[in-house]
């Protein structure tokens, strides 16, 4: 086998932050090889320098035994590095073709040939099978073209090394398996690949070979024949971690119901008709690729907005005003889908951020005037309950974890004591140790007797936390079925819209018939 | 050469860049006054010497601090909230000519001054708000970027004053001089200082700050304004009503705005003319960012310009520089704030 | 009644139609290149009072016309660096930087103005830019003289437009510069330095500012005085919103508000009992209007006003 890819030593520090230390790994020709480690393992820094983005401050990369110079990107897409991030890295209001052509031709050329670029896409297009359409625009795509798309921009490059970073974070189940066909084949025809995970069972299924990252340190190297995913979960997390289980709870009367709900375009993609009931004591599972409505759903119960038909029911009654501060005192608990972006205030204090949303209750002002006092100990109740770390009261919140963010975010809801809690994403980019811990609270409130509307991608959360399960698909909400039915076939299936086992499922169940059709 | 965000704005890094920025102006300004032939270290001598050197010169530079303080102060509430209100200079003039309108109403005269100054004084107030809540309306109606409308509106406010003051307001006293009707005695401000023009403005200007500093930082409203400029999207998952907020918020700073035109008219100049700021709306913007918005730091910002204009009038007079070195040290200072913030942000690494 | 059409027969309106529409062009073309890359530049009225000041005083002290127009472009480039260096590396508000330059430029145009001519009496003149009729074209009526009677500024603020188009929609740099302003990443991804091309973008496009401003002292005034820009800047940031970021758009829209001026100013000397003031106030409410009209439907960059920096999202 040629060693097409060698990474020497590399460390790299931001700051007081090291994100890569001493990291060595290679790759051989037509190998995938998987990177796997946690959010912060510092997989994501080590590409960038790969790709030049950044500067290692020690180390070096080479290619087929040629040096690269480093903080070259252009130096990288020479030497036959293509990669595909995890945010793509696509223009909405430019074509596919120009999106592909940007940057591969020499800049001072006074006319692009057009023509003979078409003709290079289409012929890519063909020998990988990856369809694609020169002439639509980005925004017109959907997120697995986009994806494809990703992936023949690094080919027209004519890259022989191809990174993916996360590639199946937005993809289904089905879209994910059609994605590592393509990189079989590809890897097959001579390519060689590096995809960045932290998701066990695609490393299992897909890889040739497993490099471990933890706190910016290689940990471990196996070949994925001789491991299992036990062993690789050890070695991502350092420890044994157990996500805490959901034990029997009793369930009350229906707190929470949505009756055919229908939003269109908040910015997000729109709710086609969304009905579901959720219990006091019970918690309601959404699961969803993004894009098909759950940010649409989790703003509307939070209350950012009306439905434009249909109702949505608490306790049995409809909210008499539809915005947040009535949300909130009908007793919902919100935890949102982004937590630097809404759920706090980057640039405010840690106090500012736990009491805003309540600042006009009695408790927190009176007549205009902030209780600073009160809110100020409201925050330190919160930090030590929550065991909030790094948080200071009158700190800036920018400086805490995403963890600790969440720990906080959790805080200022539940101590409120909401009869309903909605929870998007709970635990998204969060490391295995902060997962857990919000799994618990999330049980927690479940057993206090609230109704939990859990709105997650991640199959595995949704079916550990979850009493019943919906999915969503194009905006609108499938059949329910019992949680101890689910596994990550069925659930795939349901994701993609395809409801007939649903149905059948939740057609056996006794009181519940037709209750989401 | 990288610049990493530090963890803490440096506390004693940001008292300081105020100094370092005027400090860093005044040595680029220098450089040009030494074009111009002159002894910097004189001509800096003669701007102090004519700010504070007299008791003219101290009562001229208070005098001009006043509607600076003002039209600072009404960009600082804005930019806290991410409204950019460009538009002072229009408020303005609205202001002003609010009160020259009061001052035409028959029986206005006879009221005493305790009724007919706060009369004006509000007049002034809510026609500066009426002109900016127009770019407002049309940021949240139709999405229209409330920079270039504010700014445009500038020119239209300053001709409708030049309409009016030609037309159905014109004193016909000023032998063909195009001003208003004057501002009866009534409605002028008590002067602070004799034979100076020192006038109870000043007064009003500093309460300003005072109140809006603590409604900013001790309210519920200073606090939905301020998530609402630095995070819309977390503000309004927190339940800020971001039209109010910014309605209410452009509802001060128009006010502010407005109010330094009453001033300016009812404490200076006893009238309405189209030569009655220079520019102080868009000084307000300088000033605002000097004081990192900071509106008790923007007392201290309106002081610095002011010593600059007087003083260079002054220095103008004796050296012959022209006196547009002030405005020029004005806007450098404007420029080297800005990067002396994010000097207190950001560290430089190799 | 038929005043109102009498103005529009006369081949002196459609003259001056293109003449304002020069500075307009330049301005507006300055502009949209800054935007195309992703950076507000609210520093144009204050470079193009710079340039209408570098312009004059180059040709004043000796320089002939096109050396005039060439100073005004090498200031242009000064000032487009130093927003440059400030709203990209730095990544400062371009809303306040920009100010900050107008202010800057304006105030220094001024003042080195003074020292050029101390005393304040009536402003010293420049001999202008002389109409340069093209041959046979001219010649055709009504047409002729009004399109092809123009000054050497005027035609190439035109071959401007068709250069820029061409730029923009053909050549591999114009769709470097698309994606920067549409996805930095996605530039830089691609191999292309976002910092860079944005830098070099925003000075070309505020060079451009800065001849639009000469063209005030140059052809159209014949001397300069401060205030001379009278928000003209302003109108051209309007007019980019309006032409929807596209050159051609932007010529339109340039010579639509340049015909309503000009048919103002014409209509001043006929319409009895009018405020004058009223007529100056059209230009400004129109670009107004023209904001309202094209808010929701103009297709912005989509990284405008974004700061670039690896790394950060």
């Amino acid at each position: 086998m040629t060693r097409v890819l060698e990474l020497d030593g590399i460390t790299k520090r931001f700051g007081s932050v090291t994100a890569n230390e001493d990291v060595s790994l290679h790759l051989d020709r037509g190998e995938i090889l998987a990177l796997l480690g946690e959010n912060g393992a510092g997989k994501t820094t080590l590409m960038s320098i790969l790709f030049g983005h950044y500067t290692a401050d020690a180390g070096n990369v080479r290619i087929e035994g040629q040096l690269l110079p480093p903080g070259r990107p252009r130096a990288a897409i020479a030497a036959g590095i293509g990669m595909v991030h995890q945010h793509f890295a696509l223009a909405p209001n430019l074509s596919v073709l120009d999106n592909v052509m940007t940057g591969t031709e020499p800049l001072w050329r006074l006319r692009s040939d057009r023509r003979a670029g078409r003709a290079k896409l289409l012929a890519l297009s063909e020998k990988f099978g990856l369809k694609v359409d020169p002439d639509a625009m980005v925004s017109e795509l959907s997120v697995g073209e986009c994806q494809r798309l990703e992936i023949l921009k690094a080919l027209y490059n004519d890259a022989r090394i191809l990174i993916l970073d996360e590639p199946t974070a937005v993809l289904t189940t089905q879209e994910a398996e059609g994605l590592f066909n393509t990189l079989r084949d590809m890897a097959a025809k001579g390519l060689s690949l590096v995809f960045i995970s932290h998701k066990l069972h695609e490393v299992m299924s897909a890889s040739h070979r497993v490099t471990v990252l933890r706190r910016g340190r290689v940990v471990a190297e196996r070949r994925t024949a001789d491991t299992s995913k036990e062993e690789l979960a050890e070695l991502m997390v350092g420890r044994k971690v157990e996500r805490p289980s959901r034990t029997d709870t009793a369930r009350g009367r229906v707190l929470l119901e949505g009756r055919d709900l229908k939003v269109g375009g908040k910015g997000g993609a729109s709710l086609k008709g969304a009905s579901f009931k959720v219990r006091a004591g019970e918690t309601l599972g959404i699961i969803g690729v993004s894009g098909n409505g759950q940010t649409t759903l989790a703003g509307l119960v939070s209350g950012l907005y009306p439905p434009d038909s249909g109702a949505l029911l608490v306790a049995g009654e409809a909210p008499r005003r539809h915005d947040v501060p009535g949300a909130i005192a009908a007793g919902i608990g919100r935890i949102p889908e982004d937590r630097n972006t809404e759920g706090a205030v980057a640039e405010m204090t840690t106090w500012e951020n736990a009491v805003l949303e309540r600042i006009w209750s009695p408790e927190f002002s009176s007549r205009g005037v902030v209780k600073r006092a009160a809110a100020r100990a409201a925050t330190e109740a919160i930090i030590r309950d929550y065991d909030v770390r790094g948080a200071t009261v009158d700190g800036r919140i920018r400086l805490l974890s995403g963890g600790n963010m969440q720990k906080l975010i959790l805080g200022r809801v539940l101590t409120a004591d909401p009869s309903i809690l909605v929870a998007a994403q709970p635990s998204r980019g969060l490391d295995e140790g902060a997962i857990a811990g919000v799994h618990a609270r999330l049980l927690e409130a479940r057993g206090r007797g609230a109704a939990v509307l859990l709105i997650s991608e991640d199959l595995d959360e949704v079916i550990a936390l979850s009493d019943r399960i919906q999915a969503i698909a194009g905006g609108k909400l499938s059949p329910a079925i019992p949680a101890d039915r689910a596994d990550a076939r069925l659930l795939g299936l349901m994701m993609a819209g395809d409801w007939s086992a649903a149905r059948a499922i939740a057609g056996e169940g006794e009181g519940e018939k037709h209750h989401a059709l | 050469m990288r610049f990493e965000r530090r963890d803490q704005p440096s506390a004693v890094l940001t008292l300081l860049a105020p100094v370092g920025a005027i400090l860093a102006a005044l040595v680029v300004a220098g450089g040009l006054i030494a074009i111009a032939g002159a002894n910097v270290f004189e001509a800096y001598g003669l701007i102090l010497k004519g700010a504070f050197g007299s008791r003219l010169g101290i009562s001229e530079t208070l005098t001009r601090a006043t509607p600076l303080l003002l039209t600072g102060l009404a960009a600082a509430v804005a930019f806290r909230a991410r409204l950019w209100n460009i538009g002072a200079e229009g408020q303005l003039y609205m202001g002003a000519l609010a009160v020259a309108a009061v001052a035409m109403v028959p029986g206005i005269a006879s009221l005493p001054g305790a009724l007919s100054i706060p009369l004006c004084l509000a007049a002034g107030a809510a026609a500066g708000m009426a002109l900016l809540l127009v770019p407002l309306g049309l940021r949240l109606r139709f999405g229209v970027d409330e920079v270039v409308t504010s700014l445009l509106l500038n020119f239209v406010a300053v001709l409708f004053v030049s309409m009016m003051i030609e037309g159905p307001m014109r004193d016909p006293l000023a032998f063909g001089w195009p001003q208003s009707v004057p501002v009866p005695d009534s409605a002028l401000l008590p002067k602070l200082l004799e034979r100076s023009r020192l006038h109870a403005g000043l007064l009003i200007a500093l309460a300003a700050a005072v109140v809006v500093w603590w409604l900013q930082s001790r309210t519920v409203f200073g606090m939905r304004s301020r998530a609402a400029g630095l995070n819309p999207r977390a503000a309004s998952f927190a339940g800020v009503p971001l039209g109010r907020t910014l309605i209410a918020v452009a509802c001060l700073s128009g006010g502010m705005a407005g109010l330094a035109g009453a001033v300016e008219v009812m404490g200076v100049k006893g009238y309405v003319s189209t030569d009655l700021s220079p520019s102080y709306g868009y000084s307000g913007i300088v000033i605002a960012m000097l004081a990192n918005l900071n509106p008790i730091g923007v007392i201290g910002a309106a002081l610095f310009s002011a010593v600059m204009f007087v003083g260079a009038d002054s220095m103008s007079r004796a050296l012959g520089i022209p006196s547009y070195i002030a405005d020029v040290t004005v806007a450098l200072s404007l420029l080297t704030m800005l990067v002396a913030i994010f000097l207190t942000q950001y560290r430089i690494r190799r | 009644m038929s005043a109102f059409f009498d103005i529009l027969l006369t081949i002196g309106m459609w003259e001056a139609v293109l003449r304002i529409a020069t500075p307009l062009i330049f301005g507006t073309l300055g502009v949209l290149l800054c935007e195309r890359v992703g950076v507000l530049n609210l520093g144009i009225e204050g470079i193009m009072s710079f340039g209408a000041m570098a312009g004059w005083l180059a040709v004043y002290s000796g320089g002939d016309l096109w050396a005039g127009m060439l100073a005004a472009a090498l200031a242009g480039l000064m000032f487009g660096l130093l927003h440059a260096l400030m709203t990209v590396p730095l990544g400062l508000s371009q809303h306040v930087t920009g100010l900050g330059i107008t202010l800057f430029a304006s105030s220094l145009s001024y003042y080195i103005f003074r020292l050029a001519v101390p005393t304040s009496s009536s402003p010293p003149t420049v001999e202008p830019f002389r109409p340069l009729p093209v041959p046979w074209l001219s010649d055709i009526p009504y047409l002729g003289p009004t399109l092809f009677n123009q000054t050497a500024p005027t035609y190439l603020a035109l071959v401007l437009v068709g250069m820029l188009a061409w730029l923009l929609y053909r050549t591999p740099l114009g769709l470097a510069l698309r994606m920067t302003g549409e996805n930095p990443h996605a530039a830089d991804a691609q191999g292309i330095d976002p910092v860079r091309l944005r830098i070099g973008t925003i000075m070309v496009g505020s060079a451009l500012m800065a001849m639009g401003g000469a063209f005030l002292t140059l052809a159209a005034f014949n001397s300069f005085f401060p205030t001379m820009v009278q928000g003209r800047g302003w109108i051209c940031v309007a007019l980019v919103v309006f032409a929807s970021w596209r050159p051609g758009r932007a010529l339109l829209g340039a010579l639509l508000f340049a015909f309503f001026d000009a048919y103002q100013l014409r209509l001043q000397t006929v319409v009895d009992g009018v405020p004058y003031q009223l007529f100056l106030m059209l230009p400004y409410l129109l670009s107004i209007l023209a904001l309202i009209v094209m808010a929701r439907r103009a297709r912005v960059p989509h990284a405008l006003m974004q700061p670039y920096r690896r790394g950060e999202r």
